[in-house]
């Protein structure tokens, strides 16, 4: 066993060396941020992510698209169904042909996806310089470490350095590879008002967008913790239980027992 | 192969009816089984699925003696806009002579009579029958006929010629005011 | 065949049916609760049933997820979300399956170099053990054809990568990569039979792992005393023993799979492929799923052609030399029970070989790492002698290590150690 335990210790030791070597990357890694969803027994903030639901519907909905999203799943975030009827019904979705055949509009009801603000990604490129900007509806599963990654990107502008050369229309952020991003920054202070009257500073709306955007990415997410927890406390005793009963069975096994004769 | 069990039985018997080994039989079972459902639920409607369980309908685009067919979970529904004489002719019917008994009253909305909502689907083979739109046959009583084995239902939308065994189902609906009706 | 039919089941339904198709003697002759196994087998050998447990689950939870894919380019992403989002424990069964591809890849590594460290390749088990190999294989183009029905970023450009593989065969190389594709890239019709494959071959990989057992059955378990049976004291009956030890290590893996699959169900995945297959964009780095990387970095570490040094002589160019030292690499292990000339089986009494076994293990850690970094600096060299001591330990070290080595006594029998160690 002393030999495995040696091929053990060199294994951890060149574990440990690919994990440092893999931390260097070429944007600068993200704050490391508390968020009521981390850890075993994490849940969503809902006062957070009704407020970040707030700010995605306001602020982030003019350019950015969540096609996973629908109105129906508000009602995990604690919002009552009379609200999100009407929430629904602000938007107008366009549903089948009429008789004439031409695209029918309708105005939008719980099941319906959020709407996108572009028809298509040329459209969208051609109204924001170029840049597609990413549908969010998985953005933060979609880049590494990805909550702190958006919250970090969303409060982390700041002035190119000196030697840093900026391309005309993009913004410097050092979380961003490569730093130069075409998406303004978004968030300013007092930009939404939010309804249950949390001051809007930058670093609060980053962070209730950041936790419904996590929601919207992975809406299973307490399900799945929940479940886990069910699942490993199970296992637990069935390891304990059957570790006594082997020990029992291979009792005459270990004194030499012969079963054949 | 037998004198080995013998063996094991014979001299182990009381270690292996232990309760140890009951318990971690019965706990992976039990955990067998737990971990079965989720493969059977998933075959249960989906969440997206289950969001359309209920449609809107606008009646106020539906002229007395149209009727029109709305998709509901897949099925088509007709909602007929009945006329006087049509609602007379469905309660003049001699509900013992019917093959399936209902009075139009049972079948209809009260206060709200002129409306004949019902699932249009034959009961006899699940075809659809015609009679909703304008210039088709609606069969021999006025309401709906199927043109596969010929069955003829009335105003009321009952079976009253030809193989169906069943009036055509009325689904569950209610009116949201007097011009929406919701199905489901 | 007559041994394998000789069972008499008591039970009257069972006897009649065992006179018309004698199933119930094959199957138990094969795996049946009695099967005499040696008495000594330590935990390592709980990988083999693991991995079948493993295969069970990634097919049950496979054809459920196929009930809700949709394997078309337009829909194929949309109907994964759906799946996670509104299919009634949909994300249970994906990530199960996510997860579950990486644990089965897990028992099977653990599975094979048990059976390097043992010699479980050795006289009389080379089928067995070749069709093991044959197994690995198969989940290997499973594995591989699973990633891309997502059709995230991931997807698309490890399909594109590793169908442009073939395009290094010389001459007819073009044509089986559009062969492969359908099309003139990775596009619907790649999809589509990838779909279809990915479904078929789990199933064969059942039918081979019936072979496998069957095989195990008629060499008999090996054990890591490497020594063979002697007598019936050697032995003692599969069931209650094995299967409890089994269940056991198997609960100790479950815990494990679990928290991953409930706790950090995408750590092994990568974050790209939620990313949807964008055809004109490749990702900053494509990285395989972790299973492949030792056999991507030796064919990344062979960046040179074979031919005459300081001259314009090629015979194989660089591209051809590394898509053959990658397959190399694996269909070497057919040659291995000709190729360790040890007559000791177990690593267990061979001093000098347990060095280089361990050095194999670190080696094939160290191909991982390097497979997932960016072939830049010293990555390349870090590759080539990686691969290197990969190749040579095969090649070179077990042929004529065999031969060289001083080995320890050998114990008189399987029973014998045993019996004494518990006076």
């Amino acid at each position: 066993m002393k030999f495995v335990k040696n091929i053990a210790i060199a294994l951890t030791a060149v574990a440990g060396l690919a994990g440092t070597a893999m931390g260097a990357g070429a944007a600068k890694h993200p704050m490391q941020m508390e968020w009521s969803f981390n850890g075993p027994t994490g849940t969503y903030d809902r006062a957070a992510a009704q407020r970040g639901w707030q700010v995605y519907k306001d602020v982030c909905s003019a350019c950015h698209s969540l096609k996973y999203f629908r109105f129906r799943n508000l009602a995990d975030l604690g919002y009552e169904e009379d609200m999100i009827k009407a929430w629904a019904a602000e938007y107008t979705v366009v549903d089948g042909v009429d008789d004439a055949g031409d695209p029918k509009e309708r105005s939008g009801m719980p099941q319906d996806a959020f709407p996108s603000p572009f028809p298509n990604p040329q459209a969208a490129a051609a109204s924001n310089g170029g840049a597609v900007p990413p549908d969010l509806s998985l953005i933060t599963k979609a880049r590494h470490d990805g909550a702190n990654y958006v919250f970090s990107l969303l409060t982390g502008y700041e002035d190119a350095p000196a030697d840093h050369p900026m391309p005309a229309g993009k913004n410097y952020n050092p979380y961003f590879k490569g730093g130069n991003i075409s998406m303004a920054p978004p968030l300013s202070e007092g930009i939404v008002e939010y309804e249950d009257g949390t001051p809007a500073t930058t670093e609060q709306m980053a962070k209730d967008l950041t936790t419904f955007l996590m929601y919207v990415a992975e809406p299973k997410l307490e399900a799945r913790k929940h479940m886990g927890l069910n699942v490993l406390l199970y296992l637990g005793i069935l390891i304990i239980v059957l570790y006594l009963s082997m020990k029992k069975i291979w009792k005459p096994v270990k004194e030499g027992k012969n079963f054949y004769e | 192969m037998s004198t080995i069990n013998k063996t094991i039985d014979g001299e182990e018997g009381a270690t292996r009816r232990d309760f140890l080994h009951v318990a971690a039989t019965g706990l992976g079972g039990v955990g067998a089984a737990a971990a079965v459902w989720p493969f059977i639920d998933q075959m249960n409607p989906a969440a997206d699925t289950l969001a359309l369980a209920t449609v809107e309908v606008d009646l106020s685009a539906i002229g007395e003696g149209e009727a029109v067919k709305v998709m509901w979970q897949g099925k088509p529904i007709f909602i007929r806009h009945r006329t006087a004489t049509e609602i007379e002719e469905a309660r003049s019917v001699n509900v013992a002579e019917l093959v399936d008994k209902q009075t139009d009253a049972e079948r209809v909305t009260e206060g709200q009579e002129k409306w004949l909502v019902v699932t249009g689907i034959c009961t006899h083979l699940g075809c659809v029958p015609v009679g909703t739109s304008d210039g088709e046959d609606k069969g021999e009583f006025g309401g709906w006929f199927c043109p596969c084995h010929g069955s003829h239902y009335d105003t009321s939308g009952r079976i009253r010629k030809g193989p169906a065994p069943k009036n055509l189902p009325v689904p569950v609906y209610t009116f949201l005011s007097d011009t929406t009706l919701q199905i489901g | 065949m007559a041994e394998w039919i000789d069972a008499k089941p008591k039970n009257k339904a069972a006897a009649w049916l065992e006179e018309r198709l004698p199933i119930i003697g094959l199957v138990n002759n094969v795996v049946g609760v009695d099967t005499p196994t040696p008495r000594n087998l330590n935990y390592w050998w709980n990988f083999g049933s693991l991995a079948g447990l493993m295969l069970v689950i990634q097919i049950i939870s496979g054809v459920v997820l196929a009930m809700h894919y949709t394997p078309n380019t337009l829909m194929a992403f949309d109907s994964v979300e759906r799946i996670m989002r509104d299919v009634n424990y949909g994300w249970l069964i994906r990530y199960m399956h996510a997860n579950g591809a990486s644990f089965f890849f897990i028992a099977v590594y653990i599975h094979i170099f048990r059976g390097l460290y043992y010699g479980s390749y050795k006289a009389p088990r080379e089928v067995l053990w070749m069709l093991g190999i044959v197994i690995f294989l198969l989940m290997m183009a499973t594995a591989f054809m699973g990633y891309v029905l997502p059709w995230g970023q991931m997807s698309f450009w490890g399909a594109t990568v590793i169908t442009n593989l073939f395009s290094a065969i010389p001459v007819v190389g073009e044509s089986i990569v559009s062969l492969l594709w359908g099309g003139f890239s990775v596009d619907n019709p790649t999809l589509n039979r990838f779909f279809s494959l990915h479904y078929l071959l789990p199933f064969v990989i059942a039918g081979v792992v019936i072979l496998h057992i069957w095989a195990k059955k008629v060499s008999d378990s090996g054990n890591p005393l490497g020594i063979d049976v002697k007598s019936s004291a050697d032995q003692i009956p599969f069931h209650p023993f094995y299967t409890v030890k089994d269940a056991f290590g198997a609960a100790v893996f479950f815990a494990i799979f679990a928290a991953f699959l409930f706790y950090m169900p995408n750590a092994l995945g990568h974050p790209d492929n939620y990313i949807p297959a964008e055809p004109l964009v490749t990702p900053a780095s494509i990285v395989p799923e972790w299973y492949f990387l030792p056999f991507y970095a030796i064919l990344r570490a062979i960046d040179f052609p074979l031919g005459i040094p300081f001259t314009d002589i090629v015979f194989v160019e660089a591209k051809l030399l590394g898509v053959l030292a990658m397959f190399a690499s694996i269909l070497v292990w057919f040659g291995l029970p000709w190729l360790d000339t040890s007559k000791v089986r177990s690593g267990k009494f061979r001093p000098m070989f347990r060095w280089f076994f361990a050095f194999l293990v670190i080696d094939m850690f160290v191909l991982t790492w390097l497979g997932a970094q960016k072939p830049e600096g010293n990555i390349p060299f870090y590759g080539k002698i990686a691969t290197f001591y990969y190749f040579s330990y095969f090649l070179l070290i077990l042929p004529v290590l065999g031969k060289r080595e001083k080995t320890l006594p050998l114990p008189e029998s399987i029973a014998n150690p045993v019996v004494k160690a518990a006076e």
